[in-house]
């Protein structure tokens, strides 16, 4: 059907809903008023306009009234509107003639108590709905392909899971890791929470799997230059360290996995690595002791740990997560070794959660002794004398340590920084990758085919870094699961000759679905989410969405003010 | 493609079901309520952004109803289980609504007709609200169809509703049908994923808190469900003896957590939760006090500390160490006096709040044990759902092919539970595909 060429011709449907609208809204007066209205050639009322006898019946009215747009006055669009373009479909129409009036919520809902006034609005929202279908034009829904490969940027405990993953569902990956070993900072732990294993030996079986899997290529001392293309469609060139020759892989999804770093306390109470030290290196001091069998090695017996360097507030804003339970395995681990070992671990509350409450209960049964600090009443060192006013028996403690240790935050390197900007995805003001939705598309970007997990969402343990590596692994698979994506056809048309590549709407484009390449303005259709920021922004006009064309929007406005 | 099972209907089980159907496979969520949502539904709002919960989950939820390779089963419960990865034999047991799915709309008119209106406490608006013997189980319930409560309804206690039921009488498309029966649906699935949720722990039993004999003491899901706009009192924050807006409000954490008597461990999402109700409050009256009665306060997860530091400098709400020892109920006011012991200057310390919202318990499921019996897996020492490794496989199980996720498998909060979800989406995929490659339609060979 080219609409077009043929006289418009509106069936309008009128939903009661039962007593829902009609108990409220008079149905029979606005069905009578939507036939009086300009193109309305059918209009009749439903009691339930969903149900299998509303649609037969709009089914039957296109083809006995040669309808060819149809406007349904009733609930919300959210929940309905795919009903009622399939069943445009079903009638041999494009789905895109298809208009709502939700005379529902925005009437007898909201205007409950006065009905006349109720039933004059869905009159309103009726003519206007019947003026923009009028005006609204078939589209035509594109198909863009999506290769069956994923680029994972990052060789640590995440980026290996979701590597794993992929490959044993079928598709094929590449690991870019920029250090010569994956593994990422798992390598230099001792330990692991909650089960204690060695951090060597479970890493290692990790690494051991990701080599044998056929389906995965290991790009070690390498790091990603650059990236470009749209989900499905990917080319990322890479750059192998030891002068070997770039590369450029082709793939339709790309994993986010780089990890975090640990924050080095410079200026924080004589941080010098030797005496006062980071609890990353404690790891690597117990990791020498047990590598040599001689926990003496330590540095003393006396350990003094603070908590909150450089967190929640004190340099960086946010609680790191992970370091309560961290110093609460070190010393564990160090009381399971050193058993006459004394420990002192100054904070600002234990942030054990969950079920690792019992870590912190294990720990006071063995003796391990907690000192809580007011924020502003922090820990004073002087060499390796600390005196701490303890809030809870409220006295001043000296302490004389053997060893300092200071559980510092994960935080964002600059590699964050780089990626982001190769990527067009965005960071948080924490530094760290900013996800689509704080709760709900936790691994996704607003841009499709790009996915995040591990350290580089946010300072989390290894358990929460393989669940997520794995539901990043998940949300890649789909789109290319299924081979292909399709945008919705609403996408904006640029009119050349009015623009004048001002990059305005590139920069407001959310998901980066607009290009100014070569002087010209290039819409990407599969990144393009149909919000219409572009052309709200676009200062000449020279953009238009289709199904909401200026000219659609502009006669439903004119209609609300009976100026047509 | 596959088949998987999801076991319950909250945002964990909605977002497997959704990334498995998106995948191609063929999902069936089984929800034992008559709606899915679960507890996020219940929500008022989520920090740290203050979303309107169910603005956020309702697109969610039928999203799933609606996909095409999902098929949502309410009202049942699975029963029976045999088999192992690849090749389950699952019995499921589907409750009667009494109401005929297909043809229902959900218009309501069913319960405005109800002889027995507004008589019985509504369990999703945790009894604050009332309903009829027929009703939706939410205004937003995704299936929209109504439910006739067996226990009190009077046709199926008594056999008779006056000549006519006015049910029957005020449904417009005849949905309306007393003899449906339980109905045992049998399926074959590859894989099956738990996300049953968590229960909440009844607070009467602590005497010291008073709940059940002060009405002014709460729970904060009550608080939840009394500040929703969509709630049973439209969002008037009103104290239940006298509806008058409280002055102040106090919250109190870890009620039955982190007691070695009853629960040790911590919920992980209270002291987030307690905040977001004060700023809620405040942004409701602005001169409304709000305390935290807290002991640790916990702020662990992304944007947290900062929403928490927020509350404290903009909103000026008042966090005080220190847990209560009793609360006593002014006979006149109905307000309550807390003693407590401020664990900072070690004083024992009176406050008087016109309210109290207490954060109980968020613990395993009531059914949790028996599910775990059916399908043969394992529950840890508070009967949370365990995995397999907690460190290196977190949400799989001894058993193949049998995956947890979210709060059933211990604390956790929405996004750690929709990370889970996608998690359990790629696991359970990773089994199919490892059969179709074996071109096997046997069981897995362990």
């Amino acid at each position: 059907m080219d609409a077009n060429d043929d006289e418009i011709r509106v069936g309008v449907f009128v939903c009661h809903c039962g007593s829902n609208i009609g108990g409220v809204v008079d149905v029979p007066a606005v069905t009578e008023y939507a036939k009086t209205l300009p193109n309305v050639v059918y209009a009749e009322r439903n009691l339930y306009t969903c149900s299998s006898d509303g649609i037969d019946s709009i089914k039957r009215a296109i083809g006995e009234h040669n309808l060819n747009r149809i406007v349904v006055a009733a609930c919300t669009p959210r929940t309905h509107e795919p009903l009622f373009r399939k069943a445009c479909e079903d009638a041999g129409l494009n789905k895109y003639i298809f208009e709502f009036a939700n005379i529902r919520d925005h009437c007898s809902w909201i205007h409950m108590r006065e009905p006349e006034k109720a039933t004059e609005k869905a009159k309103d929202l009726v003519r206007m709905a019947v003026a923009k279908a009028a005006l609204l034009e078939p589209q035509d829904e594109k198909r863009v392909s999506v290769e069956p490969k994923t680029l994972v940027i990052g060789g640590g405990i995440s980026g290996m899971t979701a590597a794993l993953n992929l490959a044993r569902q079928g598709f094929d990956v590449h690991i870019v890791e920029k250090e010569r070993d994956l593994g990422g900072m798992a390598r230099q732990l001792y330990k692991l929470y909650p089960t204690f294993v060695d951090a060597l030996e479970f890493v290692n079986a990790m690494i051991k799997e990701v080599e044998a899997e056929e389906r995965i290529t290991i790009w070690t001392s390498t790091i990603v230059k650059e990236v470009e293309g749209y989900v499905g469609n990917f080319n990322a060139t890479i750059t192998p360290a030891e002068g070997k020759a770039e590369e450029v892989l082709n793939v339709g999804t790309i994993i986010v996995a780089i990890g975090a770093a640990e924050y080095k306390p410079d200026g924080f109470y004589d941080y010098d690595g030797s005496s006062v030290i980071t609890q990353l290196e404690l790891e690597a001091r117990l990791r020498a002791c047990d590598d040599a069998g001689d926990f003496s090695k330590l540095g003393g017996k006396r350990i003094v740990m603070i908590q909150c360097v450089g967190a929640r507030g004190r340099k960086f804003s946010y609680c790191s997560k992970i370091c309560c339970t961290t110093a609460l395995k070190n010393a564990l681990v160090i009381k399971d070794t050193v058993p006459d070992a004394e420990i002192y671990v100054l904070h600002r509350g234990i942030n054990v959660y969950g079920e690792y409450e019992y870590l912190l209960i294990e720990a006071r049964e063995k003796g391990i002794r907690f000192v809580k600090f007011g924020p502003g009443n922090e820990p004073n060192v002087e060499g390796t004398n600390v005196r701490v006013y303890h809030e809870n028996i409220r006295k001043e403690l000296e302490l004389e340590a053997d060893l300092i240790v200071l559980s510092t935050p994960l935080i964002s390197t600059p590699e964050f920084e780089q990626l982001s900007k190769m990527l067009k995805v965005p960071l948080g003001p924490d530094g760290f990758f900013y996800e689509a939705h704080v709760k709900l598309r936790p691994l996704d970007f607003a841009t499709d085919g790009i996915y995040v997990c591990g350290t580089a969402h946010g300072p989390r343990d290894i358990p929460e870094s393989i669940a997520q590596a794995l539901g990043a692994s998940s949300r890649a698979s789909i789109p290319m699961a299924r081979g292909f994506v399709v945008p919705e056809a609403i996408t904006p048309v640029v009119d050349e000759s009015a623009c004048v590549k001002c990059g305005i709407c590139v920069d407001k484009c959310p998901y980066g679905a607009l290009r100014l390449d070569d002087d010209k303005l290039e819409v990407i259709d599969a990144l393009c989410k149909g919000c219409g920021t572009c052309v709200a922004a676009c200062p000449t006009g020279a953009l238009d969405q289709r199904h909401f064309r200026n000219k659609e929007v502009e006669a439903q406005i004119k209609a609300f003010f009976c100026l047509s | 493609m596959g088949r998987v099972l999801v076991i319950g209907g909250g945002i964990a089980g909605i977002q497997a079901a959704l990334d498995l159907g998106d995948r191609g496979h063929d999902v069936y969520l089984v929800e034992k309520k008559p709606s899915i949502g679960g507890r996020m539904a219940q929500l008022d709002k989520t920090f740290p952004t203050n979303d309107c919960s169910i603005c956020i989950l309702a697109p969610k939820m039928l999203e799933c109803f609606d996909h095409p390779n999902v098929t949502v089963i309410t009202n049942a419960e699975v029963k029976g289980l045999e088999g192992s990865a690849g090749d389950f034999k699952v019995k499921i047991l589907k409750k009667p609504r009494y109401v005929d799915e297909a043809k229902c709309t959900g218009c309501g008119d069913c319960a405005w007709a109800c002889r027995l209106k507004g008589r019985f406490p509504d369990d999703f608006n945790m009894g604050l609200g009332k309903r009829s013997a027929i009703s939706l189980y939410f205004i937003q319930a995704v299936p929209r169809v109504a439910l006739i409560d067996d226990e009190h309804c009077l046709m199926l206690t008594k056999g008779k509703c006056g000549k006519s039921p006015p049910c029957v009488d005020a449904c417009g498309p005849k949905a309306i049908d007393f003899a449906q029966k339980p109905e045992e649906i049998k399926l074959d699935v590859d894989a099956i994923i738990v996300a049953t949720g968590y229960d909440l722990l009844d607070p009467s039993q602590f005497k010291e808190y008073g709940y059940g004999v002060y009405v002014n003491v709460i729970t904060a899901f009550e608080f939840e469900r009394l500040i929703c706009a969509g709630g049973p009192k439209e969002g008037h924050l009103v104290r239940p003896s006298d509806g008058e807006v409280p002055k102040t409000i106090t919250f109190i954490q870890c009620v039955g957590l982190r007691d070695r008597d009853n629960y040790p461990y911590c919920c992980s999402v209270c002291c987030l939760n307690s905040t977001k109700g004060s700023i809620l409050a405040k942004e409701h009256y602005p001169e409304i006090e709000t305390y935290i009665l807290y002991s640790e306060l916990r702020a662990v997860g992304k944007r947290s500390q900062e929403y928490v530091d927020r509350g404290r400098d903009e909103y000026r709400i008042k966090y005080i160490r220190g847990m209560p020892g009793e609360l006593l109920e002014d006979p006149e006011t109905k307000n309550i006096i807390i003693k407590y012991e401020d664990m900072d200057s070690g004083t024992i310390e009176r406050m008087e709040a016109e309210l109290v919202v207490l954060n109980t318990a968020p613990i395993p499921g009531k059914s949790s044990k028996e599910l775990a019996e059916v399908l043969g897996i394992a529950v840890d020492e508070y009967g949370f759902f365990s995995p397999k490794d907690p460190l290196g496989a977190p949400i799989e199980t001894e058993k193949k092919g049998i995956f947890l996720i979210g709060y059933a498998q211990g604390p956790k909060d929405i996004p750690e539970s929709v990370a889970q979800a996608s998690a359990a989406a790629a696991e359970a995929s990773e089994i199919i595909a490892r059969k179709s490659s074996r071109g096997d339609e046997g069981g897995e060979k362990e």
